[in-house]
């Protein structure tokens, strides 16, 4: 930093807010250097490669820019192209019906497993805790691979021992009803272990005393689940609805490896129509149209979240 | 479950000796690891396969174990792809982002929490509303950029729009917060520039949120697969991530037995940080989500 030496000068001790308030060691040059000096670098990125970018998209998808030539304002020529092209459409459809799939079965396996582990009759919690967690470390596109290769119809072990057990489920990849479910539980695999995670750091935090009483008023297990565990659970619960369902309206790694979006179109969803249009097909305005309703849908989920965080907060209070 | 383990210890004041003689614990115990078994089983089946002999991997019908183990596939994924290539560049992109992270986000993240000047809380504001950007909405943009730099197919490409984020900022921040206070004003009070109580006092402090965003930021640039497909054309610059995929096409054309050693190295170095470290990176994951 070049403030260094600047600063090497004594300064009078100032003490740090009086009760609670701001501490203005402002007013010098050497203060404000400072400042900017912690604040340079990473203001410098995130302005060049989040906040410009966002501006631009937004301009870019008024126009016709491929690349080449001189991009021409077409209006709201590349929104419109969105709601009317049939292709769009369906992977908005397929998108919302990923979403609607993945969120409440990963949030149904995450939350039975961390039930399970929080158990005290569970021996051995920190070995189960780790290995059902260690998928999410796993790269989607490499969870892929084992995927696709257990699911083959001729070699596929999964396959086979279905076969064996009687069920029949042949080529699930290439079957424009089943594909969608297929890539859904792919993704539920890979990420249940961070879901179980939270619920389980929630389910800790429910004070023993709670359940103590429950139990003097004579609750069976399921009914102190309902009465006890789910409400106190609710905020947790909140949150993994909300980052579930925006992971799944961004699903792409398993689709892009698995199935390619294919069969007909079957598991199209908008990032892949993102990248297919703007890297594939270079039409770049179309591409960013599309990125800023992905963006649109993505800020109200998260604005959802906020205003629920921020009603507990005055529930909290009052 | 949990319930039932309460009304145990309330109800009956078992010793512990007794309890480990019970029956329907060890139930209990061994229903739950045949359910981890199956939900390790592509891991476990990437491990297998990657050493099985060609013949076996397509043999009709399938088994889990090799018959005969062979490390022919390993020595036929480095002739198929540049893959000891393909491993540095995931290093230098996965590592190289996670330290000018590391760096830059905990500078910022310090200017927010100790040095209060005008518009810090609108500076953070702005910084956790950007958290809800989608980085798929602005990836065209950011590709325009790195391509007039002439940066595709190069590390800066790849790293330099991810050299600051603003989880990282946010979350340093908490942590930052959490230091007591007293910490660094006895060493203002002894003249030391901030500079140096932020290199000296807050980042020692600070070690385990390094580690665990650190961990966090490694993990999901080593795997992400959209980001490396995106910014290099040029295979020699791909991550193992994109590499991969490149084998697959439709209908594979990569044997399989060949994909899963791939696959195995790919996971292998994430999966030994995770080994040394899993208690720390698990509980840490829990508290981000709870923010």
């Amino acid at each position: 930093m070049t403030t260094q030496q600047q600063l090497q000068r004594r300064r009078p001790y100032r003490p740090p807010g009086q009760l609670g308030g701001r501490t203005p060691l402002n007013g010098t040059f050497k203060r404000r250097a400072t400042i900017v000096g912690f604040l340079a670098p990473a203001l410098i990125v995130l302005a060049a490669f989040v906040g410009w970018p966002m501006i631009s998209a937004l301009q870019l998808s008024f126009t016709d820019a491929s690349g080449f030539g001189t991009p021409r304002f077409v209006g709201f020529d590349n929104y419109v192209r969105i709601f009317t092209n049939p292709n769009i459409v369906r992977a908005m459809g397929n998108t919302a019906l990923y979403a609607v799939l993945f969120t409440p079965l990963a949030i149904i396996v995450a939350l039975v497993l961390a039930l399970m582990l929080n158990s005290d009759r569970l021996p051995l919690r920190g070995f189960f805790r780790s290995s059902l967690f260690l998928p999410f470390i796993v790269s989607l596109a490499v969870a892929a691979f084992a995927w696709s290769y257990l699911l083959d119809p001729q070699i596929g072990l999964l396959n086979y021992w279905l076969q064996t057990a009687g069920i029949r489920i042949g080529n699930v990849l290439q079957d424009p009803v089943l594909a969608m479910p297929t890539v859904v539980l792919v993704a539920v695999w890979k990420s249940f272990g961070f879901y179980m995670v939270i619920f389980l750091a929630g389910l800790q935090d429910i004070p023993k005393s709670l359940y103590e009483a429950a139990q003097l008023d004579g609750a069976n297990g399921w009914k102190r689940f309902i009465h006890v565990t789910f409400p106190m659970l609710s905020n947790t619960m909140t949150f993994v609805v909300i980052v579930a369902l925006i992971a799944a309206l961004q699903a792409f790694d398993q689709i892009y490896v698995l199935t390619g979006g294919g069969p007909y179109r079957s598991t199209e969803t908008i990032v892949m129509q993102i990248y297919q249009s703007g890297f594939k097909d270079l039409d770049l305005g179309f591409a960013s149209a599309l990125s800023y309703v992905l963006l649109i849908v993505t800020l109200l989920l998260s604005l959802v979240q906020f205003l629920f965080f921020g009603r507990r907060g005055e529930d909290t209070a009052s | 479950m949990t319930t039932l383990a309460q009304h145990r210890t309330i109800a009956a004041t078992n010793t512990r000796s007794k309890r480990t003689r019970d029956p329907v614990r060890w139930l209990y115990c061994a229903a739950f690891l045949v359910v981890t078994v199956a939900l390790m089983l592509p891991v476990i089946i990437i491990v297998l396969t990657a050493f099985k002999p060609a013949s076996e991997v397509n043999a009709f019908p399938p088994s889990l174990f090799p018959h005969q183990w062979t490390f022919a596939n390993f020595k036929a994924i480095f002739s198929a792809l540049p893959f000891g290539r393909l491993i540095a560049n995931s290093f230098g992109f996965a590592g190289g982002v996670t330290l000018f992270a590391l760096m830059f986000d905990s500078l910022a993240a310090y200017a927010l929490a100790r040095l209060d000047f005008r518009g810090s809380r609108i500076l953070l504001i702005v910084i956790i509303a950007s958290l809800m950007i989608p980085f798929q909405a602005t990836l065209i943009p950011i590709y325009k950029i790195v391509s007039d730099l002439g940066w595709v197919n190069t590390f800066a490409g790849l790293i330099a729009p991810r050299a600051a984020d603003a989880f990282g900022i946010f979350f340093l921040r908490q942590f930052f917060l959490s230091l007591p206070r007293d910490l660094d004003n006895a060493a203002r009070i002894d003249g030391a520039s901030e500079w140096r109580i932020f290199r000296s006092i807050i980042l020692p402090n600070a070690v385990p949120a390094l580690m665990t965003l650190g961990i966090f930021t490694f993990v999901n640039n080593w795997n992400d697969l959209l980001w490396p497909l995106v910014f290099t054309t040029d295979q020699k610059m791909g991550t193992i991530t994109s590499g991969l995929t490149l084998l697959t096409g439709p209908g594979g054309i990569i044997p399989q037995g060949i994909m899963m050693a791939g696959a195995l190295i790919a996971i292998l170095p994430l999966a030994i940080m995770f080994l040394l470290v899993q208690r720390r990176f698990i509980e840490s994951v829990a508290s981000t989500g709870l923010k």
